[in-house]
């Protein structure tokens, strides 16, 4: 038997799935089960109860209000962001590297709120948060609480979700004539990501440099080429080293993906 | 020992059973229920020859719970052939020699079968994306393109 004894659960409702959280010491919420199903067999992660979130169709919502907001669920899949009409017409950068996450299968059961949850320094979706300015929505026992993407990343695999708590949406501001980008070398065409960067230009670039840090670095410069990469040079990103590229070499990905997404994001705008 | 009956249809049969809550989608399907046609490669969510259709969608079923399931609609590769005839795209397989050692191929079919199913007249880079998350390692995938462009271009119900 590849995982340990496990308790599970489907609880029909937000208030149960938060009460069954708090109750259970060691208990995970499960999503799409993409990442955690995994490292539940490399007994990574051992939790003794799964609270399954699969009933919890109003987590699954997106939508976009009238002043072009976007709000979606945290169990919205990766293949709901990108058949999303809302997504397409507001913040179609979304789907564009939504499309880039794993494959069809993945897509098809991974969400929106495990890819943030799980915090891995090498997904694809933390610097896209970051460099768009969302904001987090999770409940608790105490009630609900908004943090913004910024606050929610503290840590490698971990974020502002304590124990007992759960993430329920993810709200992208307005557009409002900012243009969005993203540029990453990964390994493959859809693989682990070396250096990813997601960037947003109105006035300002607005960077976030995913996989030179346990959390997306984030910085902001001129929006020209050279700005960029001035920017980018001088953060003093101390980017890890692993089999698949140097340090050294992140920190120069970081410079040329940053100047590539600002490039995407001001012909977008 | 946590356990729960669960109810799934596979196939069109309904199958009934009691499952400890740890137990993978994809040992339910095989050892369970010996519908051993869905492949476990590695285990890892990588290969896709576990690869099945859940309540519609494809998705790798050593990547869930059994327990998961419960409720589900699905289809295994057994659901494919009827009366002896090979289905067209198995047909379409086996003249294009899209396989040699034949383990991916229960992935590959369904991977195949899900994109015919929405798209029946795609293109050869949304085949080649259709099946990127099913790797072979005896093809190098050129006869597995060709064959379910061959199942398309034929036109026929999938």
């Amino acid at each position: 038997m590849l995982l340990r004894e496990v308790e599970y659960a489907r609880p029909a409702g937000i208030a149960e799935a938060i009460q069954l959280l708090s109750e259970h010491d060691n208990a995970r919420a499960l999503a799409g089960g993409q990442t955690l199903i995994n490292v539940m067999k490399q007994r990574a992660a051992a939790p003794d109860m799964l609270v399954d979130l699969a009933e919890l169709e109003e987590l699954t919502v997106i939508n976009a209000t009238g002043d072009g907001t976007l709000e979606l669920g945290a169990m919205a899949t990766l293949a709901d962001i990108l058949s999303s009409r809302e997504v397409a017409e507001r913040r179609p950068i979304l789907a564009e590297v939504a499309s880039t996450i794993a494959d069809v299968q993945v897509r098809n059961r991974g969400t929106l709120g495990g890819n943030v949850c799980s915090n891995d320094p090498t997904n694809h979706l933390p610097p896209l948060m970051v460099a768009t300015e969302a904001t987090m929505t999770i409940i608790g026992a105490g009630g609900e609480r908004v943090v913004s993407a910024e606050e929610f990343f503290l840590g490698v695999y971990m974020t502002a979700v304590a124990p007992g708590e759960l993430l329920t949406k993810v709200t992208i501001p307005p557009a409002g004539g900012t243009g969005d980008g993203f540029a990453s070398v990964t390994v493959g065409s859809h693989g682990t990501g070396i250096v990813n960067v997601a960037a947003t230009v109105n006035g300002e670039a607005r960077i976030a440099i995913g996989c030179v840090a346990a959390v997306p670095v984030l910085v902001t410069a001129r929006p020209d080429d050279e700005s960029v990469r001035e920017a980018v040079r001088t953060a003093d990103l101390d980017p890890p080293s692993d089999v698949h590229g140097s340090g050294e070499y992140r920190r120069r990905l970081a410079e040329v993906l940053s100047v590539r997404a600002v490039q995407q994001g001001r012909s977008s705008g | 020992m946590i356990e729960k009956t669960i109810k799934v249809d596979i196939n069109g049969d309904l199958y009934e059973r009691d499952v400890e809550a740890r137990r993978l989608l994809v040992h339910f399907i095989r050892d369970d229920l010996e519908l051993t046609g869905t492949h476990v490669g590695c285990d890892t969510g990588n290969c896709g020859a576990c690869t099945i259709l859940y309540n519609g969608d494809a998705i790798k079923s050593c990547m869930m719970l059994a327990i998961q399931a419960d409720g589900a609609t699905i289809q295994t590769i057994e659901a494919l052939a009827h009366d002896g005839q090979l289905h067209p795209l198995q047909q379409a397989f086996s003249e294009e020699h899209a396989l040699q050692c034949g383990y991916c191929t229960p992935g590959m079919l369904m991977a195949a079968k899900y994109l015919l199913d929405r798209n029946p007249q795609p293109t050869e880079q949304e085949v080649r994306e259709a099946i990127q998350g099913n790797i072979c390692r005896c093809t190098g995938y050129w006869n597995i393109i060709d064959a379910v462009m061959a199942a398309a271009s034929r036109g026929e119900e999938t």
